[in-house]
């Protein structure tokens, strides 16, 4: 603009430039690591177990399913417990880790408030209570058919609690984010008994309801991942293909739209992506909390706001971070038996988020 | 070019705007001007096509906006907010290059291009060397001028200022000023709403004055920057006096009752030997 600047415009314009490649090769650096990562612990977590294998013959067993290595000398009862008990398990919350921190980052951005996420808008307990209602009224009762259904029934939660929140929420036309969180909330809140409601009304499957309240992987197998697979491959499209513009609307509908967002439908699009892979964790793990706002937080944190490497970072540590919350859920208690998976998540990421929070008013205050 | 015709607009049940017709030719640089509530950050909102029109007609470049994408309004129109809340950390080139979304492509990917165009845009509001400090840890000037930079990265024919520099230092009031004006002599078209009155009058030519929703004075700011017009519209006393160096009007607002509290002589000398 004027003649004084001190720097010269072509070595500013280098140094942008560079600093963008950098930015762009420390991102395919971190990619790779957390992509090395996840495999990692895909194998590692498969050494955990009630029965002892040992650690190579668990190699062993997982490399000799996936490819044309063939293993000799193996009990073939290892060949079940590992790959079709334990692997399976461990792909089901590698999965459920992906779509709740994916959906908890697209939740964030879209409402503009980084403390949201799936439960925050009522989405997973709407799942949860959508899966009790089909087993009160008997649909959980048939081992393969129920299977089919119950899934299904947590997405019609989902959906009916997102358009009841979105239809609370809407004020004159627009959507209001304050707004749609404390629709959230109460919805939620609502749900919530009904489903202790029907706990009580209905005794015999208060360990069922339990189960989706609190979220668990036990007794779960490959059956849960091809169910869950689908709807997370859809809600994780749907949610990616928006991702430039999640940048946007996180600045709010009104500079959305003033730089070229068709803001309504494409806030739908993404909520429903969102809502499509909390209701595909929801339907083969219950509710499991704090992955969806910790996850992403942390990503942020580390690499910035930019949703495109957000999203895919964010679904990567959400894979891990399930993982071994489940590894710990399977072996921390002495007597062997199992924690329902919400519970550590909640305890590990109870404190952490405080912690967030904390942080975060701090520097409010210091505006 | 803008044209609009017995424009109505307004949210719920209070309608903001009540039939506003206006025709800023390409090329104008137009300070909108009035009290609080009159409507001038809604005319400018529904000219971006972020709120919906109740009756009447928006033009733009000669198309009706009713009915085109908002990439197609985004290519032709940038808006500069009075303010921009950024709840995320992003970094200010960052949110530099979301000027650039009208044109990505299906993946959004920002191409070469939206880069230069981005770097150029901060450069001109120097602000480059913000580029890649996070939009939070800079103070509010600062974040304002890159959201500036994010309004000239559109590289749009129209730029709508929404009082794009009501929170800026004056040494940087004026040099965003200069760069306006100098766009709009490059050929941009300007609608900047204001509530500085001699900001206004000096870098616009044209001043459109509104009031309870409608167009109450709309002219050439030499011939309708006046005492008379100007008192009227905002309800208090505004004297008016050549700057002493463009000539352009400027108005002095007038205190109720007696003077500032300055000694006799020098009030005398300010005011001209008036009344006051």
């Amino acid at each position: 603009m004027k003649g004084h600047d001190p720097i010269p415009d072509h070595s500013t314009r280098e140094l942008i430039k560079s600093r963008e490649r950098r930015s762009l090769l420390m991102f395919g650096i971190t990619l790779g690591l957390m992509i090395a990562g996840v495999v990692v612990s895909v194998f590692l977590a498969a050494c955990f177990g009630r029965m002892n294998i040992p650690d190579a013959a668990v190699f062993q067993v997982i490399l000799s399913r996936l490819g044309p290595y063939q293993a000799s000398d193996l009990d073939p009862s290892w060949m079940v417990v590992v790959f079709d008990i334990r692997l399976s398990r461990i792909c089901l919350s590698a999965l459920v880790g992906l779509a709740l921190a994916v959906a908890g980052a697209a939740f964030q951005g879209i409402l503009r408030n980084p403390l949201a996420d799936p439960f925050t808008i009522g989405v997973s307990t709407g799942a949860a209570f959508g899966a009790s209602a089909a087993i009160f009224i008997g649909l959980g009762a048939d081992q393969v058919f129920g299977l089919g259904l119950l899934p299904l029934a947590a997405l019609g939660g989902a959906l009916a609690a997102l358009f009841t929140v979105v239809a609370l929420a809407r004020v004159e036309g627009r959507l209001r984010r304050d707004t749609m969180v404390l629709a959230g909330i109460v919805v939620s809140t609502f749900l919530s008994a009904l489903i202790s409601l029907l706990k009580a009304l209905d005794e015999e499957s208060v360990s069922s309801i339990v189960f989706w309240v609190m979220g668990s992987f036990q007794g779960r197998g490959w059956i849960h991942v091809a169910f869950a697979l689908p709807y997370t491959l859809v809600g994780l499209a749907l949610v990616l293909a928006y991702a430039r513009e999640l940048d946007l609307l996180s600045l709010g509908d009104t500079q959305a739209g003033q730089l070229g967002v068709d803001v309504n439908r494409v806030r739908m699009r993404i909520l429903l992506g969102a809502s499509l892979l909390t209701a595909a964790a929801v339907s083969v793990s219950g509710v499991i909390g704090f992955v969806g706002l910790v996850v992403p937080h942390l990503v942020r944190m580390t690499i910035g706001a930019e949703h495109r490497p957000l999203l895919i970072l964010s679904g990567l540590l959400g894979m891990m971070a399930l993982i071994w919350s489940d590894v710990i859920a399977r072996v921390v208690l002495p007597g062997g038996e199992e924690l329902p998976v919400g519970v550590v998540t909640a305890l590990l990421g109870g404190p952490f988020f405080c912690m967030l929070l904390k942080g975060k008013k701090e520097a409010v205050s210091l505006d | 070019m803008i044209e609009t015709a017995s424009l109505h607009c307004g949210y719920g049940d209070h309608e903001v705007l009540r039939g506003i017709s206006l025709e800023v030719r390409s090329g104008e640089m137009t300070g909108i001007l009035g009290p609080n509530g009159s409507g001038k950050t809604t005319l400018l909102l529904a000219l971006a096509g972020v709120i919906p029109v109740r009756s009447g007609t928006i033009r733009l470049a000669g198309r009706n906006i009713r009915g085109q994408r908002p990439r197609w309004i985004a290519r032709h129109v940038a808006s500069v907010p009075q303010r921009s809340d950024v709840s995320f950390p992003f970094k200010c080139l960052s949110l530099v290059l979301m000027g650039r979304y009208p044109y990505v492509d299906g993946w959004g990917r920002y191409s070469a291009r939206d880069l230069d165009a981005a770097v150029d845009a901060m450069e001109e509001t120097r602000t480059s060397h913000l580029a890649h400090r996070l939009i939070r840890e800079v103070s509010g000037g600062e974040a304002q001028t890159v959201t500036i930079a994010r309004a000239l990265a559109q590289e749009t024919e129209i730029l709508l200022l929404d009082e794009a520099t009501s929170n800026l230092d004056v040494a940087r009031k004026i040099e965003v000023f200069d760069l306006f004006a100098e766009k709009n002599r490059a050929g941009a078209t300007l609608l900047c709403v204001m509530h500085d009155l001699n900001l206004a009058a000096l870098y616009c030519k044209r001043l459109v004055f509104l009031k309870e929703g409608r167009v109450a004075l709309d002219g050439p700011t030499v011939e309708i920057f006046n005492d008379r017009n100007l008192s009227e519209i905002y309800g208090t006393q505004i004297r008016v006096s050549a700057h002493p160096v463009t000539g352009a009007p400027q108005a002095h607002f007038v205190p109720r009752g007696n003077c500032a509290p300055t000694d006799r002589a020098s009030s005398e000398s300010v005011s001209g030997g008036g009344k006051c």
